[in-house]
């Protein structure tokens, strides 16, 4: 008896332990917005982001992608539905739930008259984070993040990249499990784009689950591993990135020639289109094989310099769902 | 959050109010002090010299408490309408909103700022008082309690104002068009005494009137209506805005989409 009443307690923390293990961090079921003027900007979404994912969210502008992200940092109000994260409703055990999403908006959110080193702490304390430890956090993730040099400048006097950069930090000042990224490479160069990515990899791989919307899809497929693609306020596509790219099965590549091309080349079974006089379009199935191309290119004496995608394989499955969702939806309501 | 982690952002937020209207001190501390410098030498020596006495004090004694109360209360009231109104236009209120800082800590935050820079300029105006009027505190315990209590009602009433608020006309026009005419029709330039009674009877529904009399009565031991009174609707006043104001944050109203 006296055993039982010992191991009972461990039993309960090993039981809750494994539990925690298999809630996803984000769980949304039935979710639903109707905004005052009547718009429906989510039309009952479920998504289940597992613990430790690097998730990207998908979608056109106005698909419900900030409306979803709004929601679960409790920045919208839904208007039905359920948003666990770690097992926590955000209705019911909100402080809870808080303490593990941090935030990084798409639109600069911070007080441009203050310095960065001031709005970390701040927004620390804002966690009942004490100034000694927040002041450690924000020296840590400031130089991580190239910023610690302009701690003590005015937010408005850093540049585009540095004010994305302030905001990344700011979420994580207080170690979130869950990272929501709204557009955080908007209007980035490609250089600091590139060292964001690391850095978003690194804390990923840290055990951070990190949720993106992005409209670079090529940011998307080099980051994450699941995705979810919101279209009109429903999920159209919920599924990994490897198994999405299974489903294409035509890529376009263009071709540089040496020699300038006075006609466009042809190929049996492979459309070509002359872009200009020293390259050429070519559409390959998946089941053909590339080689024949350049055998074929070869034969006709063309020489290939280099070839490359015509476009982001991502983007063109994007584009494509999201062009049947809209036929889909134009099909439907005329046979309204 | 634990109860140490809600003082923790209680204290967050009350440093970075007063640290910004100490870093705007050109705009917050400065302005109060010169016009109320003026108000004295104007009405308290010039003008206040040939009126003589009004409820039997020297007007100049007369008028000090109700110009302290003034501008305790302007300055309660636009410090938090301007702080909170600029950081939804600024939407950096967002940073409190995503955070488990509950909606009552938000509030005694922000309406503790306000308190601190309407205490503030309050306590300059009568260190600067003392230069112009001789008094002594009558009662000190009413003094602090109604000044305190007065303070906390236009704190609050600055931080509906600012969540209402849509645009900066918006947090201008109640200071305008309400606050001023309360303030300056609140006995604090002359006694009710000399109203009619329509004009005095009308002026028993302006709460301002309530304050700068209790104020009165803690400096000068005089008052035009009984201070119970007075404590009594300043509570109440205060109570209303109060739990109207923490339902406003409940409801996110035009704070959340």
């Amino acid at each position: 008896m006296v055993t039982l009443t010992k191991r009972l307690p461990h039993h309960q923390i090993w039981m809750k332990h494994l539990n925690s293990k298999k809630q996803p961090a984000l769980s949304i079921k039935n979710l639903t917005k109707v905004y005052d003027d009547s718009f429906q900007a989510l039309k009952g979404i479920d998504l289940d982001v597992a613990q430790g994912d690097f998730f990207a969210l998908l979608g056109p502008n106005g698909a419900g992608k900030s409306t979803t992200i709004g929601i679960i940092c409790s920045l919208v109000r839904k208007t039905s539905g359920s948003v666990t994260i770690f097992g926590h409703d955000i209705d019911e055990d909100f402080s809870t739930a808080k303490q593990y999403v941090g935030v990084v908006p798409q639109e600069f959110n911070f007080n441009q008259f203050e310095k960065p080193i001031d709005i970390l702490v701040a927004q620390a304390g804002y966690f009942g984070i004490v100034a000694k430890v927040a002041l450690e956090r924000a020296e840590k993730y400031l130089k991580q993040l190239g910023l610690w040099e302009r701690r003590n400048d005015l937010s408005r006097n850093l540049s585009g990249g540095m004010k994305r950069r302030l905001m990344i930090a700011r979420a994580l000042i207080h170690e979130p499990r869950l990272l929501v990224l709204d557009e955080p490479t908007a209007g980035v160069d490609i250089e600091l784009r590139r060292s964001m990515w690391e850095f978003l990899k690194e804390i990923n791989q840290q055990g951070t689950t990190i949720i993106l919307t992005t409209h670079y899809l090529e940011e998307a497929e080099s980051l994450c591993r699941n995705i979810a693609i919101i279209d009109h306020g429903t999920i159209v596509k919920n599924t990994s990135i490897k198994a999405l790219l299974k489903q294409l099965n035509r890529e376009t590549f263009i071709f540089d020639t040496r020699q300038e091309l006075s006609s466009c080349p042809v190929i049996t079974d492979y459309p070509v289109t002359l872009v200009d006089s020293h390259s050429i379009e070519i559409e390959v199935l998946k089941t053909q094989s590339i080689n024949e191309v350049f055998v074929a290119l070869s034969d006709q004496n063309i020489d290939v310099i280099s070839m490359r995608n015509k476009s982001n394989r991502l983007e063109e499955l994007f584009f494509d769902m999201v062009e049947k969702n809209l036929s889909a939806k134009t099909v439907g309501q005329n046979d309204e | 959050m634990n109860n140490y982690q809600k003082w923790v952002a209680f204290d967050t937020i009350l440093r970075r109010e007063l640290r910004r209207f100490m870093r705007i001190w050109p705009q917050t501390l400065l302005p109060p002090v010169i016009t109320i410098i003026l108000y004295f030498v104007i009405f308290g020596q010039l003008i206040g010299a040939r009126i003589g006495t009004m409820s039997g004090l020297p007007y100049i004694q007369f008028v000090a408490p109700g110009l302290i109360m003034m501008s305790v209360i302007t300055n309660s009231y636009s410090n938090v309408v301007s702080s909170f109104f600029g950081s939804k236009f600024q939407r950096n209120i967002e940073e409190l909103l995503v955070s488990p800082t509950p909606n009552w800590i938000i509030l005694l935050g922000y309406v503790a700022g306000g308190m601190c820079r309407g205490l503030g300029v309050g306590a300059i105006v009568t260190v600067l008082s003392l230069y112009f009027a001789d008094f002594s505190i009558h009662s000190l315990p009413i003094t602090i309690a109604i000044v305190l209590m007065t303070s906390l009602m236009f704190s609050l009433a600055g931080l509906i104002n600012a969540i209402f608020a849509a645009s900066f006309d918006d947090i201008s026009i109640i200071p305008t068009f309400v606050l001023t005419p309360l303030t300056y029709l609140g006995g604090v330039f002359y006694s009710i005494d000399l109203l009619s009674d329509f004009w005095r009877n009308l002026s028993m529904i302006n709460p301002v009137l309530y304050m700068v009399n209790a104020f009165r009565y803690g400096i000068a031991g005089i008052t035009d209506i009984n201070i119970f009174w007075s404590f009594g609707m300043v509570g109440l006043f205060s109570m209303v805005l109060f739990f109207s104001a923490l339902r406003l944050l409940e409801n996110g109203s035009r704070l959340r989409s």
